[in-house]
C-alpha cells in the first residue's frame, strides 16, 4: 500500500507526532553520535572532559563554599556533596544548552530537508548521555573511596533521571523554538544556566531554606533530583518523597508546555531560522 | 501521484527603519529593543488586510498542477520566480499559506548535496549521517554503502575526516549518497551545478537512469540542455505563478524569450557557488552595455572585479559554453599575449570581441581569473549570452543555432565552374 501525504497549512496546537519521530529514529541515533564525535574530535583528553568539567567545579565549590564560606553539607564530605549534585546538574545543563542551540546551529539543515524537527533537541539527551555515564563512574569511584553504600531507594534513580530529562528537554524545546526567532536567547544561555544553578541546591543544602518555603522551593524539579540523588548515595537525609513528587509534576508541565510550544511554532522554523 | 491545488506561500520581508535626526537617533537607540521585538515578532504575524503592505511577498500564488506517476517534470523560471519556494513546500520544509498538496509514495528531496556533512567526521560517518537525513534507514545505507563509495570514487579515504578532502571529493561523496536514494518521488533542485565536468556527466547519466526507471521526478534547473534532455513536461514560473504548463520545447522557448527582456547586467557579488582561493572576486558582468547581442557584430564584455592584492599579470578567461559540457570558445588574455595588470581594490576590465561569430541562440558564460595555474575565482554559468537572430548574409534567411551549429562562417565565395562531364569517357 502506498502512503499518501497531504501537505496543507496547519494552525494552532499540534500533537507530538511520535510516529514520525519513530520513523526517523536512525537519524536521531546518528545525530546524537555526531554530537559526541564532533565534541571530542581533535581533543587530547577526549571523553575525559566529561569528568574534568564537573570534578574541577566540585573542587572549586569545595574550596570556596565548603572550606572558606563554610556552607553546611549535611554532615557529608563537601566534595562528595557537591560532586553528587554536579553530575546531575552537568547532565541537566548540558541537555538544556545543547537543545536550546540545536535549531539555530542546524538551521541550514532545517532549510534544506524535511525531518521531524523535534529530533534536533532530542538528540541532546542521547548525545550528553555518554558524558553523564563517565561522570557517574567517577562518582561511584569516589563513593567507594569514602566507603559509602547507597540506600535501597536507589531504585528511584531512573525516576529522578526521567524528571531531569523531562525538565531539560521541555525547557530546551521551548527556548530552542524561541531562539529561532530571537537570537538573544542564545546569548543569554550561559547567564541563565548560572542563575538556574544557584537556584537549585548544587552548592548548598536545602536545609538553609526556611522550612515553610521548602514546598514552594521544591517546585524547581532539580531540587527533588539533586536532593534525591544525595539521599540515595550519601544518605544525608531520608528520601525526599514530597520534593520528588512535586518536581515530577512540574517537570511534566514543563515538558508538555515546551513540546507543544515547539510544535506550534515548528511551521515557521524554515522561514525564520 | 502529485496533486497541487491553489498553493500559496506568503512571506514577510524584514525591513529596516532609519532615523534622520540626532534626537530621533537617540530615541530610536533607547527604544531599539522594543522595536526590534515588534519587528521580529511581526515576521510570522499577518493581519487580514494586506493591501498596500509592501513587506508582504507572495512567493507562490494560485499554483495548480498535477504530475502523473513516472513523469519527469521540469520547473524553470528566472531567479525569484518561486521555483525554490515551490520545492520547499513540496518537500515539507516549510508550510504553505494556502491550498494543499497530495503526494502518493515516498518522497525524497535534494535541495542541496551534503546536508548534515561535518568536516570533523570521516567520510563513512558522513555517508550515514547524510543518508539518514535524506530519509534512509541505517539498514538501507548499510546495504548500499559499497555502491555509494564505489560511485563516489573516494574509497581510499573513506575513513579520513572530510576536512582533508578536496571540495570535489566532498561533492562526489555527497552526490553518491543522494544518487542512491530510492524514492517513488524525487524532487531535485539544481544540484548538478557542482563538481567537475566528468563528474557532472556521471551525475546526469545517473539522473537519466532514474528518470527512465519510471520514477516521478520534479527537476528545477537553469540548465536548459539538461531540462530538455531529461524532462517530459515543463512548468514555467514567473512571480510566484505558473505561466506555462506544457511541452518542454515550448516552455524553454518562452523562457528564453523572457530572458531577452532582462537586462544583460549580471550581479555576481552574492554568488556563493564559486571556486578558487578568493584573492580576486568577480562582482559584475555587463554585456554590450546592457544592449542586445547580434552575430557578426562586436561583443563588449565589461567585468568588475575586486582584488585583495596587486597583480602584475592577471589571467582572465571567459568561456562560452552550450549547456553543461560543450565549451565552444575561450577568450583568454594570456593566450592572446596581453598582460592585464590589476590593482588592489575594484578594477574594471573591458573585453571587446570585434566580431562575434556565434550562431543565434542561448549560451552560458563561465568566468575564470587567476595567476599562471591557480584559480583565484571561478564562476560557472556566471551569465547568459543570448545571441539574437539576424539576417547576417542579407539573404532574407536567418541562421539558427538549433539547425546550423554553433558558429557562423563568414560569407564564402561560391563559384560554379565548368561542368565536368565526360571525364574518362574519351
Amino acid at each position: 500500500m502506498q502512503q499518501t501525504t497531504i501537505i496543507k497549512p496547519t494552525s494552532g496546537w499540534q500533537l507530538i507526532d511520535v510516529k514520525a519521530i519513530w520513523a526517523y529514529r536512525d537519524l536521531l541515533y546518528f545525530l546524537s553520535l555526531r554530537g559526541i564525535k564532533i565534541k571530542y574530535a581533535q581533543s587530547i583528553l577526549g571523553v575525559g572532559w566529561a569528568v574534568f568539567d564537573p570534578l574541577i567545579q566540585a573542587i572549586i565549590f569545595t574550596v570556596i563554599f565548603g572550606n572558606l564560606a563554610k556552607l553546611g553539607s549535611d554532615g557529608t564530605p563537601y566534595i562528595l556533596f557537591s560532586y553528587t549534585a554536579m553530575v546531575s546538574w552537568t547532565y541537566f545543563s548540558g541537555i538544556l544548552t545543547e537543545a536550546t542551540g540545536s535549531l539555530v546551529k542546524n538551521r541550514t539543515m532545517i532549510g534544506k530537508v524535511y525531518f521531524p524537527r523535534l529530533i534536533l533537541p532530542l538528540s541532546a539527551v542521547f548525545g550528553k548521555l555518554i558524558d553523564f555515564g563517565v561522570a557517574s563512574l567517577v562518582l561511584i569511584g569516589l563513593l567507594i573511596y569514602y566507603g559509602m553504600t547507597p540506600s535501597a531507594t536507589i531504585i528511584m534513580v531512573p525516576v529522578l533521571l526521567l524528571i531531569l530529562i523531562l525538565t531539560s528537554i521541555g525547557a530546551g524545546c521551548f527556548l530552542a523554538a524561541l531562539a529561532v526567532q530571537y537570537r538573544d536567547i542564545q546569548y543569554a544561555m550561559s547567564f541563565l544556566v548560572r542563575v538556574l544553578m544557584y537556584s537549585a541546591p548544587v552548592v548548598y543544602s536545602v536545609s538553609i531554606i526556611p522550612e515553610r518555603w521548602q514546598p514552594l522551593y521544591a517546585l524547581n524539579p532539580m531540587v527533588g533530583v539533586i536532593e534525591g540523588m544525595r539521599s540515595i548515595f550519601l544518605q544525608n537525609r531520608p528520601f525526599p518523597w514530597e520534593w520528588v513528587g512535586t518536581g515530577f509534576a512540574t517537570s511534566l508541565v514543563i515538558f508538555l508546555i515546551g513540546c507543544f510550544y515547539f510544535r506550534r511554532t515548528e511551521r515557521h522554523f524554515a522561514d525564520l531560522a | 501521484m502529485i496533486e497541487v491545488q491553489n498553493l500559496g506561500k506568503r512571506y514577510r520581508l524584514g525591513t529596516m527603519e532609519r532615523s534622520d535626526t540626532l534626537v530621533e537617533a537617540v530615541k530610536s537607540t533607547l527604544l531599539y529593543p522594543i522595536r526590534n521585538f515588534r519587528r521580529i515578532a511581526s515576521r510570522k504575524k499577518f493581519s487580514g488586510d494586506e493591501t498596500g503592505d509592501s513587506s508582504i511577498l507572495w512567493a507562490l500564488k494560485d499554483v495548480n498542477f498535477s504530475v502523473a506517476k513516472g513523469e519527469v517534470l521540469g520547473i524553470i523560471g528566472h531567479n525569484g520566480a518561486g521555483k525554490s519556494s515551490l520545492l520547499k513546500v513540496l518537500s515539507r520544509i516549510t508550510e504553505p499559506t494556502t491550498g494543499q498538496i497530495a503526494l502518493q509514495g515516498r518522497v525524497s528531496s535534494l535541495l542541496e548535496v551534503g546536508t548534515g556533512f561535518h568536516d570533523d567526521l570521516t567520510g563513512r560517518d558522513n555517508v550515514y549521517m547524510n543518508g539518514t537525513i535524506l530519509g534512509m534507514t541505517r539498514r538501507e545505507v548499510e546495504e548500499k554503502f559499497e555502491e555509494i563509495i564505489a560511485f563516489s570514487g573516494v574509497e581510499a579515504h573513506i575513513d579520513t575526516p572530510v576536512k582533508f578532502y578536496s571540495s570535489g571529493m566532498k561533492v562526489r561523496l555527497a552526490f553518491a549518497v543522494a544518487a542512491h536514494l530510492d524514492p517513488e518521488i524525487l524532487i531535485i533542485d539544481e544540484v548538478l551545478a557542482v563538481g567537475d565536468l566528468a563528474f557532472q556527466e556521471k551525475c546526469l547519466g545517473k539522473m537519466d537512469k532514474v528518470a527512465k526507471s519510471g520514477r516521478t521526478v520534479l527537476f528545477v534547473s537553469h540548465n536548459m540542455v539538461a531540462v530538455e534532455g531529461l524532462c517530459s513536461r515543463c512548468l514555467l514560473m514567473e512571480n510566484g505563478r505558473i505561466i506555462f504548463n506544457g511541452g518542454v520545447q515550448e516552455a524553454i522557448h518562452r523562457y528564453r524569450a523572457a530572458s531577452m527582456n532582462l537586462s544583460e547586467r549580471q550581479v555576481l557579488a552574492d554568488r556563493t557557488d564559486r571556486e578558487g582561493s578568493g584573492g580576486v572576486r568577480f562582482t559584475e558582468m555587463i554585456l554590450n552595455e546592457g544592449g542586445e547581442v547580434y552575430p557578426f557584430q562586436p561583443l563588449v564584455i565589461d567585468l568588475t572585479l575586486e582584488s585583495s592584492t596587486n597583480f602584475e599579470d592577471l589571467v582572465v578567461a571567459v568561456q562560452v559554453s552550450k549547456g553543461y559540457r560543450e565549451v565552444l570558445m575561450t577568450i583568454n588574455n594570456r593566450l592572446q599575449g596581453t598582460k592585464l595588470p590589476v590593482v588592489k581594490g575594484v578594477n574594471k576590465i573591458r573585453i571587446t570581441l570585434p566580431n562575434l561569430s556565434m550562431m543565434p541562440g542561448h549560451y552560458l558564460l563561465d568566468l575564470w581569473a587567476g595567476s599562471m595555474v591557480d584559480a583565484e575565482d571561478r564562476i560557472s554559468a556566471a551569465g547568459q549570452l543570448y545571441v539574437n537572430e539576424r539576417d547576417i548574409y542579407g539573404s532574407g534567411l536567418v541562421p539558427m543555432g538549433q539547425y546550423h551549429g554553433s558558429f557562423i562562417p563568414e560569407a564564402c565565395s561560391w563559384e560554379a565552374y565548368e561542368k565536368v562531364t565526360g571525364i574518362g569517357t574519351t
